[in-house]
């Protein structure tokens, strides 16, 4: 589903340049489950930015469900992202003065989709991530999981090819990380591409694969015993 | 997605009342600066355009392109005639005049007693009541250059007045309240004028706040005026009225020259012929107004102008407050043009709102304006409406610098990655 050769990533601090991602080589095939550790610092994000079409690589390249992903306008990346991505933040980031539904409809919005397609379409997910009575509350009095919920809704709406999550349950108890963690599972049950940057062990364990960074290599790469929520 | 498109998708709206709704205060702020911007531009040219159709008003009953001349004294001795002499227009010149100077549309020769001129005024006597008036001796053209309007039922003088030497008048409307009772029918009366009776042919209408009007004048016709004074072939002043396109001060420096040829007198003195010109004043006066037009509209759109950059600013600031959220829509597809065109058509929205509000603001003040001024005629104002040409011109400029101004904002909710747009706090 997606591939990366060779990937380098440095970020410029004022007269040197700090070498992030060192040479990522990468594969991960349609259906994984994938976490991504490393100690603080080490490129997670770094990494997912680039294969999110937020940041672009120094060199190497990238390929996605065989497209080749360089070069890109903003335009172009922004295409990309509504079509083939779909994003999860630690912080949520939802709009705050939408209301649930609202949240989940944007990225068909921008993808010029009618609004009441929008709007059975976001309905829709509400109720996958089990929100339906909550479709017209505003963010701001939904919980932390709850918030998850929506983000993710919005994430799968547009149909992405690959969810990408960055700390999904950073910001979260252990047992609504848990919620949130199983309707990711769920969702990669029904067949779903999801790449999960995480710290914690037990998050990393409940996924299928288990990428470990370290001063820009990838260090360890192995396939566990998914534990089912 | 065009912005085009984005502005029938409501949205978009609620995009620009959630951003509006987040920054009330400072909304209000920027809102009010273009309202009273646009406030002061509409009521400013309202009241100067006001002011102009009052004049207008003021000097309707006088051509606007006349001038009157008359003669006084020499103050340069010239071919054998000494200083001081007392050179006397003649109803001669009146085809000189004509025939030299082609600008001259109409040249009305004038006698008149008992006002600026000299002589007595007449006295005007009917039944037990009379009266001293200031008398003119007219021909029919005087009322091409100053419009005079007579009363239903009555007329001016005519040719045929002149021809024969009719006695008859017009009286102004204070001489037939002194002379006649309330509610009498004067046409046809007769009236006493300096011991010789004269038929009233006609009321001239007063028109209040005119500064070339009398309200007791008396006018008969030139020939009849000749006989009963014994004037000759004097004439005390011509009025001439010249070609809407001819240069008045132009055409009073000719008739001067002219008449100082006829009359023999120095070419350079500047005493020997008098005049008052009526188009150069007018001139000025409408140059004020039209100056008082050109100054709201300076004054008006830089208020309009200091506004929009307030708004500007405001989205300015909003745009950086909404930097994160502005981020999460580029990662969830918005286009860099997307992105644009809502904070342009929130600056236009802010821009347009505020100022249709200001323009029905201003809308009712004039009306109010206007309507307190109805009745008083010597104040020269009337009907301040606007013209809508400087309205759309006023909406236009708002669109304009609308959009000018939000580029800024909007040029800058894009310059920034979304991915330092996301990792924003
Ligand atoms: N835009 C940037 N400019 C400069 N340095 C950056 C930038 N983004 C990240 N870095 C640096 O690159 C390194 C990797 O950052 P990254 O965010 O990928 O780490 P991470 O593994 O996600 O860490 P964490 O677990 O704390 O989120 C860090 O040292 C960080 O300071
Ligand atoms: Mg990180």
């Amino acid at each position: 589903m997606l591939e990366l050769k060779s990937l380098h990533k440095s970020y410029k601090m004022g007269s040197n340049y700090l070498h992030v991602l060192k040479g990522i080589n990468f594969k991960v095939n349609e259906g994984e489950l994938v976490a991504i550790m490393g100690s603080s610092g080490s490129g997670k994000s770094t990494l997912l930015n680039i294969l999110g079409m937020l940041d672009s690589a120094d060199k190497g390249s990238y390929f996605l469900d065989k497209i080749e992903i360089k070069n890109l306008d903003e335009t172009k990346a922004a295409k990309y992202r509504n079509e083939f991505l779909g994003f999860v933040f630690q912080s949520f980031n939802l709009i705050n003065y939408k209301n649930a539904v609202e949240n989940v409809a944007l990225p068909l919005y921008y993808r010029g989709i009618s609004r009441k397609k929008r709007q059975t379409e976001a309905l829709n997910f509400l109720q996958k991530v089990g929100l339906s009575n909550w479709s017209t509350h505003l963010p701001s009095e939904l919980s932390g999981g709850q918030k998850q919920r929506v983000a993710i809704a919005r994430a799968l709406v547009s149909n992405p090819k690959v969810l990408l999550a960055d700390e999904p349950t950073g910001a979260l108890d252990s047992k609504t990380s848990n919620e949130v963690m199983s309707i990711i599972q769920k969702i990669n049950n029904e067949g779903k591409t999801i790449l999960v940057v995480t710290h914690e062990e037990e998050i990393a364990k409940m996924c299928k694969r288990v990428v470990k960074l370290k001063d820009g290599l990838i260090i360890e790469d192995k396939y566990i015993k998914q534990k089912l929520l | 997605m065009n912005s085009f498109k984005m502005l029938f998708d409501s949205e978009i709206w609620q995009e620009i009342f959630g951003s509006i709704k987040k920054n009330k205060i400072r909304t209000i702020i920027t809102v009010i600066g273009v309202l009273w911007g646009i406030f002061i531009y509409v009521v400013l040219s309202g009241a100067a355009k006001g002011l102009d159709n009052g004049f207008e008003r003021q000097f309707s009953n006088v051509a606007i392109n006349s001038l009157f001349v008359w003669a006084e004294s020499t103050s340069i001795p010239y071919e054998g005639f000494k200083i001081g002499r007392f050179p006397r227009l003649k109803l001669d010149d009146v085809e000189i005049l004509k025939k030299r100077i082609p600008e001259i549309k109409y040249i009305v020769p004038r006698n008149a007693r008992g006002t600026f001129s000299g002589g007595s005024p007449a006295n005007i006597v009917r039944g037990d009541n009379s009266g001293n008036y200031a008398i003119y001796g007219d021909y029919p053209d005087f009322i091409k250059i100053a419009t005079k309007e007579i009363y239903e039922g009555g007329r001016f003088i005519n040719e045929s007045d002149i021809k024969n030497n009719r006695k008859v008048c017009v009286i102004g409307e204070r001489t037939l309240t002194e002379l006649f009772d309330l509610e009498e029918n004067p046409i046809g009366q007769y009236v006493r004028i300096d011991n010789v009776y004269f038929k009233v042919i006609g009321v001239s209408v007063f028109r209040q706040g005119s500064p070339f009007d009398s309200d007791s004048d008396v006018f008969i016709p030139f020939s009849t005026y000749q006989n009963l004074y014994n004037t000759g072939n004097k004439v005390d002043w011509f009025n001439i009225a010249a070609y809407e396109n001819a240069d008045v001060v132009e055409v009073e420096k000719k008739i001067k020259s002219t008449l100082k040829r006829i009359h023999r007198v120095h070419p350079n003195d500047k005493r020997a012929f008098g005049s008052f010109n009526l188009g150069e004043i007018f001139n000025k006066i409408f140059g004020f107004a039209k100056g008082m037009t050109f100054l709201s509209m300076v004054v008006g759109i830089a208020t309009i102008l200091a506004g929009v950059i307030g708004i500007g600013n405001i989205l300015l600031i909003s745009v950086k407050e909404r930097t994160k959220e502005l981020g999460v829509r580029r990662a969830l597809g918005a286009t860099p043009n997307e992105i644009r065109s809502q904070i342009l058509l929130e600056s236009v929205f802010l821009t347009i709102s505020s100022g249709i509000i200001g323009i029905i603001l201003a809308s009712f003040v004039l009306a109010l304006i206007n309507y307190n001024t109805l009745d008083l005629n010597d104040f020269p104002y009337t009907n301040p409406t606007v013209p809508i040409k400087f309205i759309s011109l006023a909406l236009f400029l708002m669109v304009a610098l609308g959009t000018i101004i939000g580029l800024i904002p909007a040029q800058r909710a894009v310059s920034i990655k979304p991915i330092d747009a996301l990792r924003e706090e």
